[in-house]
């Protein structure tokens, strides 16, 4: 089964709808679209626009400027190697680089069986134990080579 | 019955400690073990979990870090009875580490279950908020004020004066916004008290509200905490179905509700006035102060907006008064401040201690140095618009004003220790780059200062005109820290004028020249 619904506008307006009437609501609209469709495809924002009374435009420069909303769905699971300071300096350069080797795609691409997106992440919280990881919702910590091939392995199955 | 405890702090399961519980409980029905299994937030010695705490007559006797393979070997040797063994670290809170602290924020967390209401309030949980409604709004602003309590965040303004300014406002919608966009790099504070204690930052947020009269709470959390999101929402969902929160806050008849925002990835978002524009359902861009959101903030209303370490300090700040909080720290920084130990070291992990500790103490001493086992060559404090220290300033006392004379600041807490194979030009690069990556691009000192900042960077590295490029990197830099609306492009100078000034040689500069152009 695949993990994400096929984009359907009607299945769309009733996302909306459950959400719509919180103040401040395009955030939570946002993020509850992209769990359901994946990502956030330019056909929703009239949709949003629409339901929050607020001009196409707003809605457009909210999506574009958040790094977590998608355009295109990720592949079947998403691998977010944290770049940001603490893991540097625990080696996760290396790390980075023979994961992007491994699966042969750069940050922010998918393999080509659309099995894993592999991302940047900019701290995770658990620089206690740098270098860290997320694959989907769930934590990695204190990865060395051995740790990330075993994870890269798990992504991929 | 035994009792045995378990993190379940993120921190601990990225390391096993999902895996390690899970062991237990297929032991338990294998043996036919009376053991009951409590799942905690993390004591913060991160370099021991997965850590199992076992309930004896002496006190939690802990074993760490534990495989889950290990678990059945562990019980044969009667780690149950609280055997010694020699994964053993004896009774924690004697295990010198801990018990050195001073736990105030801290008390609970790693002690009690998270998602237990009850547990909290067995350990002294909601004690302030009772003090604090027989007290009532003023005297509740002066036992903050009285603490000397200052912003955890970053910027060190003094909580109770914040509380006053809107407290002042005339009555109306008004409300309490928790800022929990932790997205510095080498902390994770706030995350352990949302996964490990959330009633406290309910607790107190509630405090704040009933103190400024505001009926509405937001806290925002980074989208990359799944774990304090839920953590979170579920004991939102437990006070208010034991009426601490709703239209009559523990029968006190004050009324005050909240709720959780999920951030979507920006790190700029932890600034506070494009954190509210994030809550609107804006892009998070930076506000131009004043207006001060105290009198103009969220969705234009009088708002009060701490960060979590801040918030979550009030309840015992009311349960103990503010003079018990205050006797604590040095000069103009009192209390405790919860410091993490990141980056290339042995120990890390959660520290709360009193202000005035030095940066040796807590990179040599505490942090026990690198876990490659090099020399430390250069710490950065306070997150990636904090200031790379070298050696040299080791006897800094960890301090908001003894930071800032040294042109660095303690920010959030946290400590990022580099090893000597640190390329210092490469992370003033990345100062660069990482503002430019997450700019919201309202002013342009910082939305272009930071590109070109790589590109001169580049060019130093590259020995192309050198000396000249040094001289506009350092204007650059004035620029930017004088011209830019907020902390990212004002504070992004920090890293890259300290590597510089500390680290001249990293960028193939004399020291003499920069002695002479500060």
């Amino acid at each position: 089964m695949p993990k994400y619904e096929t984009w359907a506008p009607e299945r769309a307006n009733e996302i909306i709808a459950q959400h719509q009437d919180q103040k401040g609501a395009a955030l939570p609209i946002l993020h509850a679209l992209q769990e359901v469709f994946g990502c956030v495809p330019l056909a929703a924002e009239p949709l949003i626009a629409d339901a929050l009374n607020i001009t196409r435009a707003e809605v457009h420069g909210c999506v574009t400027f958040y790094h977590d909303f998608r355009r295109e769905p990720p592949g079947r699971r998403t691998l977010k190697i944290c770049l940001a300071e603490s893991c540097q300096a625990s080696g996760v350069r290396a790390l980075a680089k023979r994961a992007k080797e491994k699966l042969g795609v750069e940050m922010g691409g998918t393999t080509a069986d659309a099995r894993v997106t592999l991302e940047p992440v900019y701290c995770l919280g658990l620089c206690h134990s740098s270098p860290a990881a997320m694959l989907d919702k769930d934590v990695y910590a204190a990865l060395d080579e051995e740790r990330l091939d075993e994870l890269l392995k798990e992504a991929q199955s | 019955m035994t009792r045995i405890y378990i993190s379940r702090d993120s921190g601990a399961l990225a390391v096993g400690a999902e895996s390690v519980a899970k062991r237990f409980e297929k032991e338990v029905k294998e043996r036919g073990l009376d053991l009951e299994i409590v799942r905690t937030g993390s004591r913060g010695m991160y370099w021991l979990e997965p850590l199992v705490e076992v309930e004896t007559d002496q006190g939690r006797v802990g074993y760490g870090p534990v495989k889950a393979s290990e678990v059945g070997t562990l019980i044969d040797d009667g780690i149950l009875a609280g055997k010694p063994d020699k994964k053993c670290i004896g009774v924690v809170d004697d295990y010198p580490w801990f018990k050195n602290q001073t736990r105030l924020t801290f008390a609970r967390v790693g002690i009690t279950d998270p998602r237990s209401l009850k547990d909290y309030q067995a350990h002294g949980g909601y004690a302030g908020l009772k003090r604090a409604i027989e007290a009532g709004p003023d005297a509740i602003i002066e036992q903050v004020l009285t603490s000397g309590l200052r912003g955890r965040g970053g910027a060190g303004f003094p909580t109770g004066i914040k509380w006053r300014t809107v407290a002042d406002t005339p009555p109306q919608q008004k409300y309490i916004v928790c800022n929990a966009d932790e997205g510095d790099s080498g902390t994770f504070a706030d995350r352990m008290i949302m996964e490990g204690d959330p009633f406290v930052l309910i607790e107190g947020m509630t405090i704040a509200g009933i103190a400024v009269g505001a009926t509405y709470g937001y806290i925002y959390v980074r989208s990359e905490y799944p774990h304090s999101i839920e953590a979170l929402r579920a004991a939102i969902d437990a006070a208010r179905a034991a009426g601490f929160l709703g239209t009559n806050v523990a029968g006190s008849g004050y009324a005050y509700d909240m709720e959780v925002r999920e951030g979507a990835g920006a790190y700029v978002c932890g600034e506070e006035t494009s954190l509210l524009d994030s809550v609107e359902g804006k892009r998070g861009e930076v506000r131009a102060k004043p207006p001060l959101p105290a009198h103009i903030g969220l969705f234009g209303q009088p708002t009060i907006i701490n960060n979590v370490l801040s918030l979550a300090s009030v309840p015992i700040i009311m349960d103990r008064g503010g003079e018990f909080y205050r006797d604590f720290g040095m000069g103009r920084s009192r209390g405790t401040m919860p410091i993490q130990l990141a980056g290339n070291l042995k120990y890390g992990g959660l520290y709360e201690t009193a202000f005035g500790i030095t940066l040796g103490e807590l990179v040599d001493e505490i942090g026990g140095g690198t876990k490659s086992g090099r020399p430390v060559r250069a710490v950065q404090v306070g997150g990636p618009l904090g200031a790379y220290f070298p050696r040299e300033l080791f006897d800094t006392p960890f301090d908001y004003e003894a930071f800032a004379e040294r042109d660095g600041l303690i920010g959030h807490g946290g400590i990022v220790v580099f090893d000597d194979t640190v390329d210092m030009a490469q992370q003033a690069h990345f100062a660069m780059e990482f503002c430019a990556i997450e700019s919201c691009g309202k002013c342009t000192p910082c939305r272009i200062g930071s590109a070109r900042g790589m590109e001169v960077i580049d060019k130093i590295i590259a020995n192309d005109n050198r000396a000249a490029n040094l001289e506009i990197l350092e204007d650059l830099c004035n620029t930017m820290k004088l011209g830019s609306l907020c902390a990212l492009g004002g504070f992004a100078p920090y890293p890259v004028m300290s590597a510089l000034t500390h680290f001249p040689e990293d960028f193939g500069a004399e020291k003499k020249r920069l002695d002479a152009a500060e």
